[in-house]
């Protein structure tokens, strides 16, 4: 079973701290819109927000930062339940399917993100 | 299972994480609704009238609490804050407890 071709970073220290930076980005930006969407928005005011250069920003920043700290959680879930150990020969063949399916709707939520930011 | 609350508590921060990662899609669709059009804008707020719309948008936020709650756990222990065993044990017993303030006010709320 070789799980670490599957980490984000190849390595055990870098995945910690992409993980915890990745978390305080994520973290920061669901306080602010949340703080918005308790404070109550119409329709020209929320349009207005996502409008501005740096909430566009950030908006990229926390999705990427998503993808990167669900990648990194995932692989722990996975690397843990989906083994040889756990499953048999067929745990390798489900962790490597779970990691691409989840890879792909990671990337699918940055491109759909990057779409309802910028129209077309 | 018997297992220390540690225990119980490091396992919903992961399955929580897990259907968190699925919630986003609903997030990202609400987002996507809100911001298209007024109109679109105003349609998601007529479908979020819908008792089973709320219960999912209670469901992801209570995941969201939860998981950033012992996240923030995470990084005070990463400090060095709190990690003896009665230190985890105290941790575990706040993250809770705030969990389920938050998760009620949350469901308030939206309701």
């Amino acid at each position: 079973m070789v799980t670490a071709v599957t980490s984000m970073g190849r390595s055990g220290p870098h995945d910690w701290l992409m993980q915890r930076v990745s978390a305080v980005i994520l973290l920061a930006y669901f306080l602010l819109v949340g703080w918005v969407l308790a404070c109550g928005v119409d329709y020209g005011a929320w349009k207005e927000l996502f409008a501005q250069t740096w909430m566009r920003v950030f908006s990229m920043l926390a999705l990427v930062s998503l993808g990167a700290h669900a990648w990194v959680g995932l692989w722990s879930v996975f690397t843990d339940y989906f083994t040889e150990r756990m499953l048999g020969a067929a745990g390798n063949t489900l962790r490597l399917v779970a990691q691409i399916v989840c890879g792909i709707t990671m990337f699918t939520y940055v491109v759909w993100g990057i779409q309802i930011l910028w129209g077309l | 299972m018997r297992l220390p609350i540690t225990a119980w508590a490091s396992i919903t921060h992961r399955a929580s994480g897990v259907f968190l990662f699925a919630g986003m899609a609903v997030l990202l669709w609400a987002l996507d609704a809100s911001l298209a059009s007024p109109e679109s804008f105003a349609a998601l707020q007529e479908s979020l009238t819908s008792p089973w719309l709320k219960l999912v948008i209670w469901a992801v936020l209570a995941g969201l609490i939860y998981h950033s709650l012992a996240g923030i756990k995470h990084l005070i222990m990463d400090l060095g804050i709190g990690e003896t065993m009665a230190g985890g044990i105290l941790g575990v017993r706040i993250v809770v407890a705030l969990s389920v303030v938050l998760i009620v006010l949350a469901g308030i709320w939206i309701w």
